[in-house]
Protein backbone atom coordinates (compact mmCIF):
# COMPACT_ATOMS: atom_id res chain seq x y z
CA UNK A 1 0.00 0.00 0.00
CA UNK A 2 2.95 2.81 0.69
CA UNK A 3 4.90 1.61 -1.88
CA UNK A 4 1.96 2.07 -4.37
CA UNK A 5 1.28 5.22 -2.66
CA UNK A 6 4.60 6.27 -3.38
CA UNK A 7 4.70 5.06 -6.77
CA UNK A 8 1.79 7.18 -7.44
CA UNK A 9 3.16 10.29 -6.03
CA UNK A 10 6.30 9.54 -8.08
CA UNK A 11 3.84 9.32 -11.32
CA UNK A 12 1.77 12.98 -10.03
CA UNK A 13 5.64 14.55 -9.56
CA UNK A 14 6.13 13.46 -13.09
CA UNK A 15 3.43 14.86 -14.27
CA UNK A 16 3.61 17.89 -12.61
CA UNK A 17 7.02 17.80 -14.05
CA UNK A 18 5.38 17.53 -17.61
CA UNK A 19 3.48 20.52 -17.26
CA UNK A 20 6.18 22.72 -15.83
CA UNK A 21 8.66 21.64 -18.89
CA UNK A 22 6.56 23.79 -21.24
CA UNK A 23 7.64 27.15 -21.13
CA UNK A 24 5.75 29.54 -19.35
CA UNK A 25 5.17 31.86 -22.72
CA UNK A 26 3.98 28.65 -24.97
CA UNK A 27 1.10 27.03 -22.83
CA UNK A 28 -2.32 26.96 -23.61
CA UNK A 29 -4.14 25.15 -21.31
CA UNK A 30 -2.30 25.53 -17.96
CA UNK A 31 -3.78 23.81 -15.05
CA UNK A 32 -1.06 24.94 -11.86
CA UNK A 33 -2.43 22.88 -8.67
CA UNK A 34 -6.36 22.94 -9.06
CA UNK A 35 -9.10 21.85 -6.79
CA UNK A 36 -12.45 21.63 -6.73
CA UNK A 37 -14.85 21.51 -4.23
CA UNK A 38 -18.60 21.75 -5.21
CA UNK A 39 -20.26 23.75 -2.79
CA UNK A 40 -19.01 25.17 0.32
CA UNK A 41 -20.01 22.40 2.56
CA UNK A 42 -18.09 19.97 0.92
CA UNK A 43 -15.01 21.93 0.50
CA UNK A 44 -15.25 21.90 4.59
CA UNK A 45 -15.50 18.49 4.67
CA UNK A 46 -12.47 18.25 2.08
CA UNK A 47 -14.65 16.74 -0.53
CA UNK A 48 -13.44 17.64 -3.88
CA UNK A 49 -14.30 16.40 -7.21
CA UNK A 50 -11.17 16.59 -8.64
CA UNK A 51 -7.63 17.36 -6.73
CA UNK A 52 -4.41 18.74 -7.59
CA UNK A 53 -4.77 18.50 -11.69
CA UNK A 54 -1.33 20.27 -13.07
CA UNK A 55 -1.00 20.38 -16.75
CA UNK A 56 -0.07 22.59 -19.47
CA UNK A 57 -0.53 21.80 -23.31
CA UNK A 58 0.99 23.34 -26.33
CA UNK A 59 -1.21 25.62 -29.19
CA UNK A 60 -3.21 23.64 -31.10
CA UNK A 61 -2.27 20.32 -29.37
CA UNK A 62 -4.81 17.49 -28.81
CA UNK A 63 -5.38 16.47 -25.54
CA UNK A 64 -7.68 13.26 -24.55
CA UNK A 65 -8.56 12.51 -21.08
CA UNK A 66 -9.38 8.82 -20.36
CA UNK A 67 -10.47 7.38 -16.50
CA UNK A 68 -13.13 5.38 -14.96
CA UNK A 69 -17.02 6.71 -15.35
CA UNK A 70 -17.93 9.37 -12.42
CA UNK A 71 -14.05 10.31 -12.19
CA UNK A 72 -14.19 14.00 -12.65
CA UNK A 73 -13.75 14.02 -16.11
CA UNK A 74 -16.72 16.18 -16.86
CA UNK A 75 -15.55 18.52 -13.92
CA UNK A 76 -12.54 19.14 -15.56
CA UNK A 77 -14.75 20.43 -18.47
CA UNK A 78 -16.20 22.74 -16.60
CA UNK A 79 -13.27 24.01 -14.99
CA UNK A 80 -11.61 24.38 -18.67
CA UNK A 81 -14.75 26.45 -19.77
CA UNK A 82 -14.77 28.43 -17.04
CA UNK A 83 -18.70 27.76 -16.25
CA UNK A 84 -16.88 26.81 -12.47
CA UNK A 85 -14.22 28.46 -10.89
CA UNK A 86 -11.31 26.15 -8.68
CA UNK A 87 -11.49 26.22 -4.97
CA UNK A 88 -8.21 26.32 -4.56
CA UNK A 89 -5.03 26.61 -7.38
CA UNK A 90 -5.03 28.84 -10.77
CA UNK A 91 -6.06 28.21 -14.35
CA UNK A 92 -4.97 30.13 -17.14
CA UNK A 93 -6.20 29.29 -20.89
CA UNK A 94 -4.72 30.88 -23.37
CA UNK A 95 -2.42 33.15 -21.46
CA UNK A 96 -5.33 34.89 -19.51
CA UNK A 97 -6.21 33.74 -15.76
CA UNK A 98 -9.98 32.02 -16.26
CA UNK A 99 -12.63 34.24 -14.33
CA UNK A 100 -15.59 33.58 -16.30
CA UNK A 101 -17.43 31.87 -18.98
CA UNK A 102 -15.01 31.13 -22.10
CA UNK A 103 -16.30 32.39 -25.08
CA UNK A 104 -13.21 30.80 -27.44
CA UNK A 105 -14.57 27.53 -26.33
CA UNK A 106 -16.65 25.56 -28.52
CA UNK A 107 -18.59 22.66 -26.64
CA UNK A 108 -20.29 19.07 -27.68
CA UNK A 109 -21.54 16.08 -25.62
CA UNK A 110 -22.14 12.75 -26.01
CA UNK A 111 -26.24 13.84 -26.42
CA UNK A 112 -26.39 16.01 -29.44
CA UNK A 113 -28.86 18.17 -27.60
CA UNK A 114 -30.06 19.92 -31.47
CA UNK A 115 -33.04 22.24 -30.90
CA UNK A 116 -35.78 20.11 -32.56
CA UNK A 117 -37.58 23.20 -33.77
CA UNK A 118 -34.53 24.26 -35.53
CA UNK A 119 -33.17 22.83 -39.30
CA UNK A 120 -29.53 21.52 -39.06
CA UNK A 121 -28.28 25.06 -40.63
CA UNK A 122 -30.32 26.97 -38.06
CA UNK A 123 -28.80 24.73 -35.24
CA UNK A 124 -25.33 25.86 -36.54
CA UNK A 125 -25.84 29.52 -36.56
CA UNK A 126 -27.40 29.36 -32.84
CA UNK A 127 -23.87 30.06 -31.58
CA UNK A 128 -23.48 33.16 -33.45
CA UNK A 129 -27.02 35.07 -32.36
CA UNK A 130 -25.53 34.52 -29.00
CA UNK A 131 -21.40 35.55 -28.75
CA UNK A 132 -20.26 38.81 -29.53
CA UNK A 133 -19.07 40.12 -31.72
CA UNK A 134 -21.72 37.87 -33.97
CA UNK A 135 -24.41 38.69 -32.28
CA UNK A 136 -24.64 42.61 -32.93
CA UNK A 137 -23.92 41.77 -36.62
CA UNK A 138 -26.03 38.74 -37.14
CA UNK A 139 -29.09 40.34 -39.04
CA UNK A 140 -26.68 42.27 -41.46
CA UNK A 141 -24.30 39.45 -41.98
CA UNK A 142 -26.75 36.46 -41.96
CA UNK A 143 -26.30 35.58 -45.43
CA UNK A 144 -22.56 35.23 -44.87
CA UNK A 145 -22.85 33.58 -41.35
CA UNK A 146 -25.26 30.50 -43.22
CA UNK A 147 -22.74 30.66 -45.99
CA UNK A 148 -19.92 29.70 -43.77
CA UNK A 149 -22.17 27.36 -41.65
CA UNK A 150 -23.10 25.40 -44.92
CA UNK A 151 -19.46 25.15 -45.72
CA UNK A 152 -18.52 23.64 -42.06
CA UNK A 153 -21.63 21.22 -42.71
CA UNK A 154 -20.01 20.60 -45.96
CA UNK A 155 -16.77 19.39 -44.65
CA UNK A 156 -18.59 16.84 -42.04
CA UNK A 157 -20.68 15.35 -45.26
CA UNK A 158 -23.97 17.07 -44.16
CA UNK A 159 -24.46 18.64 -47.62
CA UNK A 160 -28.11 18.22 -48.52
CA UNK A 161 -29.37 18.00 -44.88
CA UNK A 162 -29.32 21.85 -44.00
CA UNK A 163 -32.83 21.97 -44.01
CA UNK A 164 -33.95 19.17 -42.54
CA UNK A 165 -34.65 18.60 -38.73
CA UNK A 166 -32.91 17.03 -36.15
CA UNK A 167 -34.83 14.18 -35.81
CA UNK A 168 -35.22 13.63 -39.40
CA UNK A 169 -31.33 12.62 -39.03
CA UNK A 170 -29.31 10.21 -38.00
CA UNK A 171 -27.80 10.15 -34.45
CA UNK A 172 -24.10 10.28 -36.46
CA UNK A 173 -25.62 12.94 -38.36
CA UNK A 174 -27.06 14.82 -35.73
CA UNK A 175 -23.45 14.62 -33.84
CA UNK A 176 -21.91 15.95 -36.94
CA UNK A 177 -24.30 18.84 -36.66
CA UNK A 178 -23.44 19.16 -33.18
CA UNK A 179 -19.67 19.19 -33.59
CA UNK A 180 -20.35 22.19 -36.50
CA UNK A 181 -22.11 24.25 -34.04
CA UNK A 182 -19.70 23.71 -31.13
CA UNK A 183 -16.89 24.88 -34.47
CA UNK A 184 -19.10 27.69 -36.19
CA UNK A 185 -17.72 30.62 -33.80
CA UNK A 186 -13.93 29.65 -34.69
CA UNK A 187 -13.59 28.92 -31.06
CA UNK A 188 -9.63 28.16 -30.22
CA UNK A 189 -10.77 25.17 -28.22
CA UNK A 190 -12.64 22.18 -28.67
CA UNK A 191 -13.76 20.70 -25.59
CA UNK A 192 -15.72 17.09 -26.54
CA UNK A 193 -17.25 15.58 -23.08
CA UNK A 194 -17.34 11.76 -24.69
CA UNK A 195 -19.12 13.18 -28.36
CA UNK A 196 -18.89 9.57 -29.31
CA UNK A 197 -20.48 7.22 -26.97
CA UNK A 198 -23.25 6.98 -27.81
CA UNK A 199 -22.39 5.97 -32.28
CA UNK A 200 -22.38 2.46 -33.26
CA UNK A 201 -18.78 1.20 -33.88
CA UNK A 202 -18.85 1.96 -37.59
CA UNK A 203 -20.19 5.61 -37.09
CA UNK A 204 -17.68 6.25 -34.42
CA UNK A 205 -14.93 5.55 -36.40
CA UNK A 206 -16.32 7.81 -39.56
CA UNK A 207 -16.57 10.43 -36.86
CA UNK A 208 -13.19 9.89 -35.49
CA UNK A 209 -12.11 10.65 -39.07
CA UNK A 210 -14.16 13.99 -39.36
CA UNK A 211 -12.82 15.19 -35.83
CA UNK A 212 -9.50 14.28 -37.36
CA UNK A 213 -9.18 16.14 -40.64
CA UNK A 214 -11.21 19.32 -38.77
CA UNK A 215 -8.48 19.54 -36.78
CA UNK A 216 -5.82 19.39 -38.52
CA UNK A 217 -7.13 21.72 -41.12
CA UNK A 218 -7.58 24.23 -38.18
CA UNK A 219 -5.13 23.42 -35.58
CA UNK A 220 -7.51 24.52 -32.39
CA UNK A 221 -6.52 23.18 -29.14
CA UNK A 222 -8.99 19.80 -28.46
CA UNK A 223 -9.77 18.50 -25.15
CA UNK A 224 -11.63 15.05 -25.65
CA UNK A 225 -13.02 13.62 -22.14
CA UNK A 226 -13.42 9.55 -23.25
CA UNK A 227 -13.51 6.27 -21.89
CA UNK A 228 -12.43 4.94 -25.23
CA UNK A 229 -8.68 4.23 -24.95
CA UNK A 230 -8.30 3.52 -28.75
CA UNK A 231 -10.77 6.36 -29.48
CA UNK A 232 -8.20 8.66 -27.19
CA UNK A 233 -5.02 7.46 -28.50
CA UNK A 234 -6.24 7.72 -32.14
CA UNK A 235 -7.11 11.30 -32.22
CA UNK A 236 -4.53 12.57 -29.24
CA UNK A 237 -1.06 13.94 -29.23
CA UNK A 238 -1.20 13.40 -25.34
CA UNK A 239 -3.13 11.15 -22.94
CA UNK A 240 -3.93 11.85 -19.53
CA UNK A 241 -5.63 9.07 -16.84
CA UNK A 242 -7.40 10.24 -14.45
CA UNK A 243 -8.15 8.12 -11.21
CA UNK A 244 -11.76 7.68 -9.53
CA UNK A 245 -13.17 10.40 -7.90
CA UNK A 246 -11.71 12.67 -6.40
CA UNK A 247 -10.41 12.72 -9.60
CA UNK A 248 -6.53 13.46 -9.79
CA UNK A 249 -4.46 12.62 -12.99
CA UNK A 250 -2.38 9.56 -12.76
CA UNK A 251 -0.45 9.15 -16.02
CA UNK A 252 0.72 11.53 -19.26
CA UNK A 253 1.42 9.37 -22.07
CA UNK A 254 2.59 11.10 -24.66
CA UNK A 255 1.04 9.55 -28.08
CA UNK A 256 4.40 9.61 -30.54
CA UNK A 257 2.33 7.46 -33.72
CA UNK A 258 3.20 9.59 -36.98
CA UNK A 259 0.88 11.87 -38.11
CA UNK A 260 -1.73 11.86 -40.18
CA UNK A 261 -2.78 8.89 -38.65
CA UNK A 262 -5.50 6.73 -40.66
CA UNK A 263 -7.67 3.79 -39.48
CA UNK A 264 -5.05 0.82 -40.31
CA UNK A 265 -3.11 2.23 -37.45
CA UNK A 266 -5.28 0.91 -34.92
CA UNK A 267 -4.39 -2.50 -35.81
CA UNK A 268 -0.54 -2.09 -35.71
CA UNK A 269 1.31 -3.82 -32.35
CA UNK A 270 2.60 -0.22 -31.58
CA UNK A 271 -0.54 1.24 -31.68
CA UNK A 272 -2.56 -1.86 -29.17
CA UNK A 273 0.72 -2.00 -27.12
CA UNK A 274 -0.26 2.00 -26.35
CA UNK A 275 -3.61 1.02 -25.82
CA UNK A 276 -2.87 -2.24 -23.14
CA UNK A 277 -0.14 -0.30 -21.35
CA UNK A 278 -3.21 2.51 -20.90
CA UNK A 279 -5.57 -0.18 -20.25
CA UNK A 280 -3.65 -1.72 -17.46
CA UNK A 281 -3.30 1.68 -15.83
CA UNK A 282 -6.66 2.00 -15.44
CA UNK A 283 -7.16 -1.50 -14.56
CA UNK A 284 -4.83 -0.54 -11.43
CA UNK A 285 -6.65 2.28 -10.33
CA UNK A 286 -10.55 0.67 -10.80
CA UNK A 287 -9.11 -2.31 -8.32
CA UNK A 288 -7.79 0.11 -5.08
CA UNK B 1 -55.98 3.38 -45.11
CA UNK B 2 -59.20 1.53 -44.35
CA UNK B 3 -58.21 1.11 -40.81
CA UNK B 4 -57.47 4.95 -40.02
CA UNK B 5 -61.17 5.45 -42.20
CA UNK B 6 -62.80 3.52 -39.38
CA UNK B 7 -60.18 5.19 -36.49
CA UNK B 8 -61.21 8.69 -37.41
CA UNK B 9 -64.69 7.77 -37.66
CA UNK B 10 -64.94 5.33 -34.67
CA UNK B 11 -66.38 8.81 -31.93
CA UNK B 12 -69.21 9.46 -33.93
CA UNK B 13 -70.52 5.94 -35.29
CA UNK B 14 -69.96 4.96 -30.95
CA UNK B 15 -71.87 8.17 -30.55
CA UNK B 16 -74.57 7.03 -32.66
CA UNK B 17 -74.83 3.73 -31.00
CA UNK B 18 -75.05 4.87 -27.74
CA UNK B 19 -77.92 7.81 -29.04
CA UNK B 20 -79.56 4.83 -31.09
CA UNK B 21 -79.75 2.66 -27.61
CA UNK B 22 -80.92 5.67 -25.50
CA UNK B 23 -84.02 6.44 -27.67
CA UNK B 24 -84.54 2.68 -27.75
CA UNK B 25 -84.56 2.69 -24.17
CA UNK B 26 -86.58 5.27 -24.04
CA UNK B 27 -89.68 4.45 -26.47
CA UNK B 28 -89.26 0.27 -25.04
CA UNK B 29 -89.72 1.28 -21.57
CA UNK B 30 -92.08 4.19 -22.30
CA UNK B 31 -89.79 6.54 -19.84
CA UNK B 32 -91.01 9.93 -18.90
CA UNK B 33 -89.80 12.65 -20.03
CA UNK B 34 -89.84 14.53 -16.50
CA UNK B 35 -87.34 12.04 -15.70
CA UNK B 36 -85.04 10.88 -18.94
CA UNK B 37 -86.18 12.79 -21.69
CA UNK B 38 -85.01 11.03 -24.96
CA UNK B 39 -83.10 12.27 -27.42
CA UNK B 40 -85.74 13.63 -29.99
CA UNK B 41 -87.24 14.77 -27.05
CA UNK B 42 -84.12 16.70 -26.43
CA UNK B 43 -83.43 18.02 -29.90
CA UNK B 44 -87.29 19.24 -29.93
CA UNK B 45 -86.70 21.22 -26.78
CA UNK B 46 -83.59 22.73 -28.60
CA UNK B 47 -85.41 23.68 -31.52
CA UNK B 48 -88.28 24.58 -29.81
CA UNK B 49 -86.62 27.69 -27.41
CA UNK B 50 -83.46 27.20 -30.13
CA UNK B 51 -83.13 31.47 -29.56
CA UNK B 52 -83.03 31.81 -25.65
CA UNK B 53 -80.73 28.71 -25.69
CA UNK B 54 -78.73 30.58 -28.30
CA UNK B 55 -78.99 33.75 -25.68
CA UNK B 56 -77.56 32.23 -23.25
CA UNK B 57 -75.13 29.95 -24.80
CA UNK B 58 -73.51 33.18 -26.49
CA UNK B 59 -73.49 34.93 -23.05
CA UNK B 60 -71.58 31.39 -21.36
CA UNK B 61 -69.06 31.31 -24.10
CA UNK B 62 -68.09 34.86 -24.00
CA UNK B 63 -67.97 34.37 -20.32
CA UNK B 64 -65.68 31.33 -20.49
CA UNK B 65 -63.16 33.09 -23.33
CA UNK B 66 -62.77 36.36 -21.16
CA UNK B 67 -62.01 34.29 -18.54
CA UNK B 68 -59.98 31.56 -20.27
CA UNK B 69 -58.44 35.12 -21.27
CA UNK B 70 -57.27 36.04 -17.98
CA UNK B 71 -56.10 32.36 -17.32
CA UNK B 72 -53.72 32.07 -20.37
CA UNK B 73 -52.20 35.65 -19.10
CA UNK B 74 -51.72 34.81 -15.78
CA UNK B 75 -50.72 31.38 -15.95
CA UNK B 76 -48.24 31.96 -18.36
CA UNK B 77 -46.36 35.08 -16.60
CA UNK B 78 -46.60 32.33 -13.29
CA UNK B 79 -45.48 29.90 -15.15
CA UNK B 80 -42.96 31.99 -16.34
CA UNK B 81 -41.79 32.63 -13.07
CA UNK B 82 -41.95 29.52 -11.38
CA UNK B 83 -40.22 27.95 -14.41
CA UNK B 84 -37.22 29.83 -14.43
CA UNK B 85 -36.14 30.58 -10.65
CA UNK B 86 -35.24 27.65 -8.14
CA UNK B 87 -36.43 29.93 -5.44
CA UNK B 88 -40.01 30.79 -6.78
CA UNK B 89 -40.39 27.24 -7.70
CA UNK B 90 -39.64 25.70 -3.93
CA UNK B 91 -41.70 29.07 -2.40
CA UNK B 92 -44.83 29.02 -5.03
CA UNK B 93 -45.35 25.24 -5.91
CA UNK B 94 -46.54 23.90 -2.57
CA UNK B 95 -49.27 26.98 -2.26
CA UNK B 96 -50.49 26.60 -5.63
CA UNK B 97 -50.95 22.80 -5.41
CA UNK B 98 -52.96 23.17 -2.38
CA UNK B 99 -54.37 26.26 -4.13
CA UNK B 100 -55.42 23.73 -6.67
CA UNK B 101 -56.96 20.88 -4.36
CA UNK B 102 -59.41 23.42 -2.84
CA UNK B 103 -63.38 23.36 -5.06
CA UNK B 104 -63.79 26.01 -7.09
CA UNK B 105 -67.28 26.40 -6.80
CA UNK B 106 -67.00 27.12 -3.23
CA UNK B 107 -65.67 30.39 -4.47
CA UNK B 108 -68.81 30.87 -5.98
CA UNK B 109 -70.54 32.61 -2.53
CA UNK B 110 -67.45 34.76 -1.54
CA UNK B 111 -67.47 35.80 -5.64
CA UNK B 112 -70.71 37.17 -5.24
CA UNK B 113 -70.73 39.18 -2.07
CA UNK B 114 -67.52 40.54 -3.99
CA UNK B 115 -68.39 41.33 -7.01
CA UNK B 116 -72.42 40.90 -6.83
CA UNK B 117 -74.53 38.55 -9.23
CA UNK B 118 -73.51 38.42 -12.99
CA UNK B 119 -70.46 38.04 -15.20
CA UNK B 120 -68.42 38.95 -12.15
CA UNK B 121 -68.07 35.56 -10.36
CA UNK B 122 -68.72 33.49 -13.80
CA UNK B 123 -65.66 35.09 -15.48
CA UNK B 124 -63.41 34.95 -12.39
CA UNK B 125 -64.18 31.00 -11.28
CA UNK B 126 -63.68 30.31 -15.10
CA UNK B 127 -60.25 31.76 -14.66
CA UNK B 128 -59.37 29.98 -11.38
CA UNK B 129 -60.37 26.73 -12.60
CA UNK B 130 -58.68 27.06 -15.43
CA UNK B 131 -55.26 28.97 -14.87
CA UNK B 132 -53.54 25.90 -13.13
CA UNK B 133 -52.84 23.65 -15.79
CA UNK B 134 -51.56 26.26 -18.18
CA UNK B 135 -49.38 27.17 -15.45
CA UNK B 136 -47.60 24.08 -14.71
CA UNK B 137 -47.16 22.97 -17.87
CA UNK B 138 -45.25 26.66 -18.85
CA UNK B 139 -43.47 25.52 -15.79
CA UNK B 140 -42.15 21.91 -16.41
CA UNK B 141 -41.11 23.09 -19.59
CA UNK B 142 -38.64 25.65 -18.52
CA UNK B 143 -37.56 23.51 -15.85
CA UNK B 144 -36.60 20.52 -17.82
CA UNK B 145 -34.13 22.07 -20.04
CA UNK B 146 -30.98 19.84 -21.23
CA UNK B 147 -28.59 21.14 -18.56
CA UNK B 148 -25.77 20.36 -21.69
CA UNK B 149 -27.87 23.05 -23.48
CA UNK B 150 -27.28 25.55 -21.07
CA UNK B 151 -23.84 24.52 -20.83
CA UNK B 152 -23.29 25.49 -24.34
CA UNK B 153 -25.16 28.63 -24.39
CA UNK B 154 -23.58 30.21 -20.80
CA UNK B 155 -20.04 29.64 -22.32
CA UNK B 156 -20.60 31.78 -25.49
CA UNK B 157 -21.87 34.46 -22.67
CA UNK B 158 -25.43 33.55 -22.75
CA UNK B 159 -27.60 35.71 -20.14
CA UNK B 160 -30.48 34.19 -18.79
CA UNK B 161 -32.83 36.10 -20.81
CA UNK B 162 -31.16 34.73 -23.98
CA UNK B 163 -31.35 30.82 -23.04
CA UNK B 164 -35.10 32.18 -22.21
CA UNK B 165 -35.90 33.20 -25.07
CA UNK B 166 -33.62 31.17 -27.39
CA UNK B 167 -34.86 27.79 -26.01
CA UNK B 168 -37.03 27.88 -22.91
CA UNK B 169 -39.77 29.42 -25.03
CA UNK B 170 -40.03 27.61 -28.12
CA UNK B 171 -39.12 24.62 -26.42
CA UNK B 172 -42.29 25.09 -23.47
CA UNK B 173 -44.67 26.05 -26.81
CA UNK B 174 -45.83 22.37 -26.87
CA UNK B 175 -45.90 21.95 -23.38
CA UNK B 176 -48.31 25.56 -23.49
CA UNK B 177 -50.88 24.18 -26.21
CA UNK B 178 -51.53 20.81 -24.66
CA UNK B 179 -52.19 22.35 -21.50
CA UNK B 180 -54.45 25.09 -23.31
CA UNK B 181 -57.17 22.14 -24.64
CA UNK B 182 -57.17 21.15 -20.81
CA UNK B 183 -57.88 24.34 -19.32
CA UNK B 184 -60.27 25.52 -22.09
CA UNK B 185 -62.98 22.46 -20.69
CA UNK B 186 -62.40 23.33 -17.82
CA UNK B 187 -62.97 27.25 -17.99
CA UNK B 188 -66.49 26.04 -19.19
CA UNK B 189 -66.79 23.85 -16.14
CA UNK B 190 -66.05 26.99 -13.78
CA UNK B 191 -68.20 29.52 -15.71
CA UNK B 192 -71.57 27.25 -15.90
CA UNK B 193 -71.19 26.16 -12.41
CA UNK B 194 -70.96 29.62 -11.08
CA UNK B 195 -74.33 30.64 -13.21
CA UNK B 196 -75.97 27.87 -11.52
CA UNK B 197 -75.61 30.30 -8.39
CA UNK B 198 -74.72 33.09 -9.69
CA UNK B 199 -76.00 34.56 -12.45
CA UNK B 200 -79.73 35.31 -13.97
CA UNK B 201 -78.41 34.50 -17.66
CA UNK B 202 -76.32 31.37 -19.45
CA UNK B 203 -76.62 27.65 -19.54
CA UNK B 204 -75.70 27.37 -16.35
CA UNK B 205 -78.93 29.64 -15.07
CA UNK B 206 -81.03 27.76 -18.33
CA UNK B 207 -80.27 24.40 -16.31
CA UNK B 208 -81.08 25.68 -12.87
CA UNK B 209 -84.55 27.35 -14.19
CA UNK B 210 -85.24 24.41 -16.68
CA UNK B 211 -84.71 22.38 -13.77
CA UNK B 212 -86.27 23.39 -11.14
CA UNK B 213 -89.76 24.06 -13.75
CA UNK B 214 -89.49 19.99 -14.43
CA UNK B 215 -88.50 21.02 -18.27
CA UNK B 216 -85.98 18.30 -18.14
CA UNK B 217 -85.92 18.26 -22.18
CA UNK B 218 -84.45 22.02 -21.55
CA UNK B 219 -82.38 20.72 -19.13
CA UNK B 220 -80.57 18.27 -21.38
CA UNK B 221 -80.44 20.15 -24.41
CA UNK B 222 -78.42 23.05 -22.42
CA UNK B 223 -75.90 20.52 -21.49
CA UNK B 224 -76.04 19.72 -25.31
CA UNK B 225 -74.90 22.89 -25.99
CA UNK B 226 -71.87 23.13 -23.35
CA UNK B 227 -70.53 19.71 -24.43
CA UNK B 228 -70.78 21.01 -27.95
CA UNK B 229 -68.85 24.40 -27.42
CA UNK B 230 -66.22 22.84 -25.24
CA UNK B 231 -65.63 20.08 -27.98
CA UNK B 232 -65.46 22.84 -30.33
CA UNK B 233 -62.67 24.85 -28.55
CA UNK B 234 -60.71 21.63 -27.75
CA UNK B 235 -60.60 20.67 -31.36
CA UNK B 236 -60.00 24.33 -32.22
CA UNK B 237 -56.30 25.08 -29.95
CA UNK B 238 -55.87 21.06 -30.50
CA UNK B 239 -56.01 22.26 -34.67
CA UNK B 240 -53.39 25.04 -33.67
CA UNK B 241 -51.54 22.85 -31.77
CA UNK B 242 -50.81 20.89 -34.72
CA UNK B 243 -49.94 23.59 -36.59
CA UNK B 244 -47.62 25.49 -34.55
CA UNK B 245 -45.64 23.08 -32.99
CA UNK B 246 -45.33 20.14 -35.62
CA UNK B 247 -41.84 19.51 -34.61
CA UNK B 248 -42.95 17.86 -30.91
CA UNK B 249 -45.16 15.55 -32.70
CA UNK B 250 -43.01 14.10 -35.37
CA UNK B 251 -43.62 10.30 -36.31
CA UNK B 252 -47.31 11.10 -36.95
CA UNK B 253 -46.85 11.64 -40.67
CA UNK B 254 -44.67 14.65 -40.20
CA UNK B 255 -42.20 13.13 -42.69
Amino acid sequence: MTSAASAQEDRSAAIAAAAASIPQGERFVDFDGVWLAYDPTLLARGEFAVEDISLSTRPGEFIAIVGPSGCGKSTFMKLATGLKMPSRGNIRIGGQAVTGPLKIVGMAFQAPTLLPWRTTLDNVLLPLEIVEPYRSQFRARREEFAERARRLLRTVGLQGYEDKFPWQLSGGMQQRASICRALIHEPRMLLLDEPFGALDAFTREELWNVLRDLWTEQRFNVILVTHDLREAVYLADTVYVMSKRPGRLVERRGIDLPRPRDLEITYTPQFTDIVHELRARIGAIRKT
Amino acid sequence: MNSSATEKFAPLILLIGIIAIWQAVCSLFNVSEFIFPSPIQIVHALFDLWGAIMGHAWRTFWTTMVGFGISIAVGVVLGFIIGSSRFAYAAMYPLMTAFNALPKAAFVPILVVWFGIGIGPAILTAFLISFFPIMVNIATGLATLEPELEDVLRVLGARRLDVLIKVGLPRTMPYFFASLKVAITLAFVGTTVSEMSASNEGIGYLLISAGSAMKMPLAFAGLLVVAVMAMAMYEFFSYIERHTTAWAHRGQGAH
